[in-house]
């Protein structure tokens, strides 16, 4: 058995290990692997992602299970300290001693410290692995306890290094970029897409200095602030250095192996270094003169070692794709092909508009048939495109602009996905052209997106071609005459939709009878929350009738937390609240001691509630006259008011009436996710309705009405709907837009992403609710008034019912409470203890 | 927080060396699970009405190390029975513990027995 030792476990080290094991012939081989840090391989592309959830698991490539039970020996926090090239052995930092038959060097790179003096002061750290994160992490706990508007410095204004500038900003630290060059990400932007970033990344509160070289680090032991000339200084309580990397390339200089004037081994495009019995890849590996930092052509080095070292002949390609995407700050940033071209080669056309911070510029050549490159800003959702125009050597539109233009009728200005040659890349970190992703359908039998990645692996690496794939998967299917179906879950074959018409025709009477007569299986955590809405939707029950298939939250009628108590919210119809009723929420919190804060929905939650004390909660707030709010459920949530013509100078009508007649209108309604309401009482907007599912805003002659809007991860202005509408025609047109939207939406869809999909978009949709297109107006009028009439109050009910009741208890057997709930006190009230 | 984990070790029916009587069958809910106490442990039992099944598990999920698994959603996963923490929807087998997106959670189980109308769990202390 031949022995194969790699060097070095990080993202491209681990890929080798992939490739090789899924090759037939890889079981005449012994691979073990050393890596110097002290956990298995992780995806150092989405380290950023560690703050959020500070869940070092989810970044692995593989658990170290993985390693076992494909014959891997995985030897972690152990680094291989020499290479005896004559013995063909190597020795580690533990004096152990291997021998090899080949060896694979992917050690990968390091930060480069730039020798500015003050750098080893405390406080300084560099962003590379998941430790230095964690060391930030504690300095800057440490630091903003002692001072709470505490300043974060990022040296170096590259790709990384705003990376790391969004990692300072997560901390709760004032952000700093410091970068050398004139302009952000230097490499890779030209100086207007670069200003046009910096402005975007100025209005999310980034503070940027460009063109400061730091000459020193001042503080006394712990860093206090950097010193650019002579009188220009920035105080900074941290800084981290993310002034670019530098190979790992030690064991190539000590074994002797042909280095690179400035570092690097040296490959062939074979990625054989100087011993033909040693491989260098990624970082390491110095080809055609240069080190490529990026993961995908690491990943293709990765394949040719594997299919060097298995006889077969394969070798990099000679031009290297940079081309890249990513989600800077929540910016799409991506350039590709020659970002930069010179006047000589070809023509640029570019389109700029800086109120939205978008920038788009293309290159095209002399001729205008070919696209050589690009860069775009703000929004990259043409970028997969353009990049398989670029690559495929694609013929362009006569008019280039047309590229990138924003298209006047939202489409794109591309046709199908199936246009592109079967050659075409798809999946640029796996290598997958689209033919190969068609082949796993109409060859291997896949029948559908997941079958389609566990199959190819396609989208599993920065996951940026996932939206291309998933059209081509969906085209593929199609054009072979499958039906192309988004099923609820294993257990059930149908969309929502279909099973909204099934239980409502069928007179289905419960979940258990659905799944008896249309689904398989015993259902799971997808299918019965949609079942619970159906039949909400259908009869108006509550979730008390069949709490086995509500979720968590809803079960309880409460919203649980991250350390498993609730949180508690009555409803505050339109946000007005009476001095008693604020006296009332005010005792019931201290009563029961829980942390209370104001919800972006005004009104009042209640955090910090056991299961036991709910229903003693709910008996005090609802003798006082609360009711719930459904904070917990997939179901109406607030109508934001304004205080409108009442006591507002600027006002045109009266919003909060209004809001609170629309809210108790649609309280307790269940639709297939959280709906939001706002009125406006003048074009001020203060209520922001436009951010809400719908939206009434006040005008010369009645309301406006907006639709599907939305704020959260993806925000979404809503849409003009209707004009200067009278009350009761705002009301029957809600009325028709939403049961509309419950009967037909996809599980979990707001109304904005709903609307996206709908054929024919808003048009169609004021043809449906306006014009009544399909005659459904007056079913739909009807339906909604029948399942208003039918409104209960859930908590009302529970507290009357000693069968409920019985849910609202932590032991079966005992009336012991949860002992491992513990709170921490914080700014005069409490906490949970974190994790 | 970790040496809560370490109480929780699953138990086969060939280890059982006492049968705890936890409640009757009516005090579980139907297709749900709820929680009993035992000793310092806390127990996750699952009524699968369905299949007239009973599961039984730790409460602590071990992802975040919260007593939640008893209020978590069931069901199938093919032919598996599971749960879904109702925190971040982790799903565990509960015929195995072992997590069903092959991630390095685990959870402890324990068999359950029904006699009479009354719910039994194993444990081998």
């Amino acid at each position: 058995m031949k022995k194969i030792i790699v060097v070095g476990n990080g993202m491209v080290g681990y890929k080798f290990c992939e490739k090789f094991v899924a090759q037939e012939q890889s079981k005449d081989f012994e691979i073990t692997v050393f890596g110097e840090e002290p956990r298995p391989a992780y995806d150092r592309v989405h380290l950023s992602e560690f703050f959020e959830n500070q869940d070092a698991k989810a970044l692995e490539m593989a658990p170290a299970e993985w390693y076992k039970e494909n014959g891997i020996t995985l030897v972690v926090g152990e680094r291989v300290s020499d290479i005896n090239r004559n013995n063909k052995t190597i020795a580690t930092s533990k004096d152990r001693g291997f021998s090899y038959d080949y060896l694979v060097l992917a050690t990968g790179s390091s930060a480069f410290v730039p020798p500015i003096k003050g750098v080893e002061k405390e406080g300084v750290f560099v962003y590379r692995t998941i430790e230095d994160l964690e060391d930030m992490l504690a300095y800057a706990a440490k630091i903003k306890a002692k001072k709470p508007n505490a300043r974060g410095a990022i040296l170096g204004g590259g790709l990384l290094g705003l990376e790391a500038g969004k990692a300072v900003m997560d901390m709760g630290l004032e952000p700093h970029i410091v970068e050398f060059a004139s302009k952000l990400m230097p490499r890779q932007l030209d100086s207007r897409s670069s200003q046009v970033l910096q402005l975007k990344l100025e209005s999310i509160g980034l503070n940027i200095h460009l063109s400061k070289a730091t000459n020193q680090i001042l503080g006394n032991g712990a860093i206090t602030g950097m010193e650019f000339g002579e009188d220009d200084t920035l105080d900074v309580d941290m800084l981290v250095i993310s002034a670019g990397i530098r190979p790992r390339d030690e064991l190539g200089k000590t074994s002797g192996l042909e280095m690179g004037s400035r570092g690097g081994i040296v490959v062939d495009n074979r990625m054989r270094t100087s011993d033909k019995n040693i491989f260098a890849i990624g970082e390491v590996a110095l080809y055609n003169q240069m080190i490529y930092g990026l993961v995908a052509p690491g990943y293709d080095m990765a394949s040719i070692a594997v299919n060097q070292i298995l006889g077969e002949d394969s070798m990099m390609a000679e031009n290297i794709d940079m081309s890249t995407k990513l989600k800077l700050i929540g910016v799409d940033v991506a350039s590709f092909g020659e970002p930069f071209m010179p006047a000589s080669k070809g023509h640029s056309v570019i389109f700029e508009n800086k109120t939205e911070h978008l920038y788009k510029r293309i290159n095209v050549s002399l001729d205008g048939k070919k696209l050589l490159g690009g860069i775009l800003i703000g929004d990259a959702t043409d970028y997969n495109m353009l990049h398989q125009v670029y690559l495929n050597e694609m013929k362009i539109p006569e008019d280039a602009a047309q590229l990138i233009l924003p298209a006047s009728d939202g489409g794109s200005s591309f046709g199908s996905v199936l246009d592109l040659p079967d050659t075409a890349q798809v999946c640029s970190c796996e290598s997958l052209s689209k033919g190969e992703i068609c082949c796993s359908i109409t060859d291997d039998g896949c029948d559908n997106l997941s079958e389609v990645i566990s199959k190819t692996k396609a989208t599993t690496g920065c996951g940026g071609c996932k939206p291309m794939v998933v059209d081509l998967v969906n085209e593929t299917l199609k054009s072979l005459g499958k039906e192309v179906k988004n099923t609820v879950c294993e257990h059930f074959n149908y969309n929502r939709q279909e099973l909204y018409d099934l239980v409502k025709i069928n007179k289905v009477a419960d979940y258990d009878e659905a799944l008896n007569l249309f689904g398989n299986g015993h259902g799971c955590e997808v299918c019965k929350p949609v079942f619970a809405s159906i039949f909400a939707t259908i009869t108006m029950e509550t979730a008390n009738r069949q709490p086995g298939i509500q979720d968590t939250n809803d079960r309880f009628l409460a919203n649980i937390q991250r350390n498993g108590t609730y949180s508690v919210v009555p409803r505050v119809p339109g946000g007005e609240i009476t001095p008693q009723q604020l006296i009332v929420l005010g005792e019931v919190a201290k009563k029961y001691d829980l942390y209370t804060k104001i919800t972006g929905g005004q009104r009042i939650d209640l955090f910090g509630a056991q299961v036991h004390e709910l229903p003693l909660i709910w008996k005090d707030l609802i003798d006082a006259g609360f009711e719930s709010g459904h904070a917990y459920g997939k179901s109406l949530r607030t109508v934001k008011s304004c205080v409108g013509s009442t006591w507002c100078r600027y006002g045109m009508h009266e919003s909060v009436t209004f809001a609170i007649d629309i809210e108790k209108r649609y309280r307790g309604l269940r639709s297939p996710h959280k709906f939001k309401g706002g009125v406006s009482g003048c074009i001020r907007e203060c209520a922001e309705a436009r951010g809400k599912d719908f939206g009434l805003i006040a005008v010369e002659g009645g309301w406006n009405l907006y639709v599907c809007g939305n704020g959260g991860a993806t925000p979404k202005h809503a849409v003009l709907f209707a004009e200067q509408l009278d009350d009761n025609t705002a009301i029957k047109y809600l009325d028709r837009f939403l049961m509309y939207y419950i009967r037909t939406a996809g599980p979990l869809v707001r109304t904005a992403p709903w609307l996206d999909k709908l054929e024919g978009g808003i048009d169609y949709l004021r043809q449906v609710v306006i014009e009544d297109s399909l005659g459904i107006a007056e079913d739909l009028e009807n339906e909604m008034k029948g399942l208003i009439g039918k409104y209960k109050c859930e908590w009302k009910q529970a507290i009357e019912s000693p069968e409920i009741l019985k849910r609202f208890k932590h032991f079966v057997n005992s009336d012991d409470t949860d002992e491992n709930i513990e709170f921490v006190p914080m700014r005069g009230q409490k906490m949970p203890k974190p994790w | 927080m970790e040496n809560i984990l370490e109480q929780y070790k699953s138990v086969s029916n060939a280890d059982v060396k006492t049968w705890v009587k936890v409640g009757v069958i009516s005090d579980f809910p139907e297709n749900s699970g709820a929680c009993i106490k035992y000793k310092t442990k806390q127990i996750a039992v699952f009524n699968f009405t369905r299949t007239s099944k009973w599961y039984a598990s730790q409460n602590l999920c071990p992802h975040k190390m919260e007593m939640v698994l008893s209020i978590g959603m069931i069901g199938n996963k093919e032919d598996v029975p599971k749960v879904a923490c109702p925190l971040h929807k982790k799903n565990f087998s509960l015929e195995d513990g072992s997590n069903l997106a092959g991630e390095d959670y685990k959870i402890a189980v324990y068999p359950v027995k029904i006699e009479n109308e009354n719910v039994y769990i194993g444990f081998n202390d």
